[in-house]
């Protein structure tokens, strides 16, 4: 009981953080993120369901360029090691080391977004549309800008949540678990991008 | 800790009225906040009710004084086709969106999570005053739409394309169902930051000695309905995205090859209608779970204080709630037996969706056996909760031949399937709403309720209900299709069709009892008798802090919990009630062996 009381003593809120023994925002943060997830879940089950219903699907290889979409997924995954070692370094309090490396995964999250809109534009001009394209079915641009349009605007908010707190770790004002919470959240979209390589791109 | 501080601040600070009372982060204001809003929209809902049950009765019948009222819809007082089902499609959604949910879950929950479990408030008291703010703009939306050009959306509350994909299918299917889908929208998101409130505050902030399995049970049914909530929502935001896409930006998601209408064929080819109710579905049925858990745990919660026994069979209630909600994600299939799927398909969701039935007894035996050998002491709040007992039971019974794939085949889309769901999500739900009001009533609003009134509301809500609910099965059966603006146009029909008029009868007599609830609601607001502290006697921490409760809940110290949540009736025991806080062993054996 000794511990239970010290803890109480810390705080008059303690008692309650078993079993998960984590702050509430952490909590929060995962719940999110496992919600979040299955909102891609549920756009990947239908470009499933989509795909395999439909009687023919486009050769992915002849509309995609699969060196320049691995490009860009190296560069996200490295965003996510630059990421990992911010939260390192803001557990440390190396707030000098924590506004470089975030600034170094903005210009990753950022070079991903420009390779991404290249690849829409190149896509677009060939003649990929909502209503039709020219490899096959519609829904496959269907799926494709909605799901990759998706996880782009996912990989924009993680930008700005990223500003926001390099501006707020540069101005002193640095916080661990605010890094740690913006961490899990670009690890997250990173995640996400794996499965939309795997299941849209390679297979 | 920074979040001490923050609530700290909010507990001590002088606040004008607009902080107070309006933009609140307190959640016992958020949750009245929810309930009394919606309580409107229940009343709402149920004059749609009236006005579709009207025309059910006497078809084509003109009503002069309506034509005033509704001028486009009732031009000349007869109702129009397309107003009709606008009518059932906003009184589905209005019902399950805005007044369950919104009383049932988000209403008692806020209010009861943080009394029941002993915390100071939600875990993040902003985001929950921002999931209630996020609903007034739903709210208005939803009503907006009713005057739109076209009218309010007309594809049921399921939506399904392709009618609530193609924007020029019915006049419904315009703006109506966009605004409905932006309605839906702000819905789930309001909804997923209420339950990521939730959850995070049962498993983060419990008071010490608070255990899981010394939750109430209401507890324990909010906790499992957030999770489904978060688990089901997000994949029918996915699918109302692509709805969206298929309206206004020329995709083809649901819209299948070759669909004309008005004689043009679109250029849409290849989507799928099936895919969205998949993903509906999905959502859906956990859906129902989400409503009638709490539901259950409010019975459960009234049960134990007026029958004084311990609630019978505690931890196997709470693992068959467990199985409850994750069977109710595998089994929406059952709700597109005649979608065209594979009998071998269909055979799994069959059995799936029975299995749901034996937690389903589990839970209602134990309820039945937490009466057994009781000193029942028949308040209003008592009353409700052995009719949500009854309902439960009765409800459940048309869900085994639902859940059948041979027997849907035949009751699908039936009034039968409309009798069925109201009295599960639409009479459990709606009757532990009232158990839940008449028991808390005095702790969120400080008076006691007319139980005069009371039972006079109950026996005029039950024996109509019955008589609405159960009549609608037997139209099913008879083969009465649900939806239908005109059912004297079938011949088949015409030895069932002296119900039309009996059941909407019925429903009028049941609406006007609901005058004796609203009027006790807001009567006994300034005329009824103060409330103590714990005028039921019973042992949860909310009967510990005055009624109403102070900002901040608890004062100087945080409580400490010493016992489970139904200690009633301990042999040897000074009172008949044991608080949880309750520090010393109580002499005497324990009914319930912990």
């Amino acid at each position: 009981m000794s511990e239970a009381v010290s803890r109480e003593a810390a705080s008059r809120w303690g008692g309650g953080v078993s079993p998960v023994g984590v702050s509430w925002n952490k909590l929060m943060m995962w719940l999110f993120i496992i919600t979040d997830g299955l909102l891609f879940a549920g756009f990947l089950a239908a470009y499933g369901f989509a795909r395999l219903a439909s009687a023919a699907w486009p050769d992915r290889l002849e509309v995609f360029h699969l060196w320049f979409i691995s490009a860009m997924t190296f560069v996200l995954i490295s965003s996510s090691a630059t990421m990992a070692t911010a939260v390192g370094a803001a557990r440390r309090k190396e707030g000098q080391l924590v506004s470089q490396m975030i600034f170094a995964t903005l210009v990753g999250g950022t070079i991903f977004l420009a390779m991404q809109a290249y690849e829409w534009t190149i896509l677009i001009g060939e003649g990929a549309r909502l209503h039709s394209n020219p490899w096959g079915v519609p829904q496959f641009a269907n799926y494709f800008f909605i799901i990759t349009g998706f996880h782009g605007t996912h990989v924009l908010t993680g930008i700005v949540i990223l500003a926001v707190v390099a501006a707020r770790a540069l101005r002193g004002r640095l916080s661990a678990e605010g890094v740690e919470l913006a961490g899990l959240y670009w690890h997250f979209v990173d995640l996400v991008w794996v499965f939309i390589f795997t299941l849209f791109y390679l297979i | 800790m920074s979040k001490s501080s923050r609530q700290e601040a909010g507990t001590h600070q002088e606040q004008g009225f607009l902080r107070r009372y309006v933009f609140s982060t307190d959640h016992k204001i958020i949750g009245i906040q929810y309930f009394l809003t919606g309580g409107l929209m229940g009343v709402l809902g149920a004059l749609l009710a009236a006005l579709i049950r009207l025309q059910l009765a006497w078809p084509g019948r003109q009503w002069e004084w309506l034509a005033v009222v509704f001028p486009s819809g009732m031009e000349s007082g007869v109702m129009k086709p397309e107003f009709y089902v606008m009518l059932v499609t906003m009184h589905g959604t209005i019902m399950i969106f805005f007044f369950v949910s919104f009383c049932l879950v988000s209403g008692f929950g806020n209010y009861l999570i943080p009394l029941q479990v002993g915390a100071r408030d939600m875990a993040f008291p902003f985001l929950n005053m921002l999931s209630y703010w996020t609903i007034v703009p739903a709210i208005l939306i939803a009503a907006a739409s009713f005057f739109v050009e076209g009218g309010a959306a007309a594809s049921g509350w399921t939506a399904y394309p392709p009618l609530s994909a193609i924007r020029t299918a019915v006049p419904g299917s315009g703006w109506g169902q966009t605004l409905w889908l932006l309605a839906v929208a702000l819905f789930i998101v309001s909804f997923t930051m209420g339950s990521l409130n939730f959850v995070t505050t049962i498993i983060n902030l419990r008071a010490r000695g608070m255990s899981f399995l010394r939750l109430p049970l209401t507890i324990w049914c909010l906790f499992i309905s957030s999770i489904l909530g978060l688990l089901a929502f997000p994949p029918l935001t996915a699918a109302a995205i692509m709805l969206l896409f298929d309206r206004h930006l020329g995709s083809s998601f649901y819209i299948p090859s070759g669909v004309y209408i008005a004689g043009t064929l679109l250029p849409n080819e290849g989507g799928s209608p099936l895919l969205w109710q998949h993903l509906f579905w999905f959502l859906g049925h956990p859906e129902v779970y989400v409503l009638i858990l709490p539901a259950l745990g409010v019975t459960f919660e009234v049960l134990a204080p007026f029958t004084r026994r311990p609630v019978f069979g505690y931890r196997l209630t709470v693992y068959s709630l467990l199985v409850i909600a994750f069977l109710s994600m595998v089994v929406w299939g059952h709700h597109m037996f005649v979608s065209g799927m594979s009998p071998v398909i269909g055979e799994f969701f069959s059995v799936g969706t029975l299995l749901i039935t034996i937690p389903s007894a589990i839970i209602g035996v134990n309820m039945i056996a937490t009466l057994w050998g009781g000193m029942l002491r028949l308040s209003a709040a008592a009353m409700y909760a052995l009719g949500t007992i009854a309902l439960f039971g009765v409800g459940g019974m048309g869900g085994v031949f639902l859940g059948n794939a041979a027997a849907d085949v035949q009751l699908h889309d039936t009034a039968f399937v409309v009798g069925h769901f109201h009295f599960m999500i639409g009479g459990v739900t709606l009757f532990a709403i009232f158990s839940g009001t008449y028991y808390w009533y005095p702790k969120m609003f400080g008076r006691m309720m007319n139980e005069t009134l009371g039972k006079l509301h109950f026996w005029l809500t039950i024996v109509p209900f019955y008589s609405i609910f159960v009549s609608m099965h037997f139209l099913g059966i008879a083969g009465a299709p649900r939806r239908y603006y005109d059912l004297s146009r079938y011949t088949f029909l015409q030895g069932v069709d002296w119900m039309g008029p009996f059941i909407t009868i019925m429903a009028f007599i049941m609406i006007g009892g609901q005058v004796f609830f609203l009027v006790n609601l807001v009567g006994s607001w300034w005329k009824g008798r103060r409330a103590e502290a714990n005028p039921w006697q019973a042992t949860t921490l909310e009967w510990t802090v005055p009624s109403p409760p102070p900002h901040g809940n608890w004062g100087d110290s945080a409580p400490v919990v010493h016992r489970w949540p139904y200690d009633y009736s301990r042999a040897g025991a000074p009172q008949d009630f044991t608080m949880q806080t309750h520090p010393t062993p109580v002499a005497g054996a324990a009914l319930e062996r912990r």
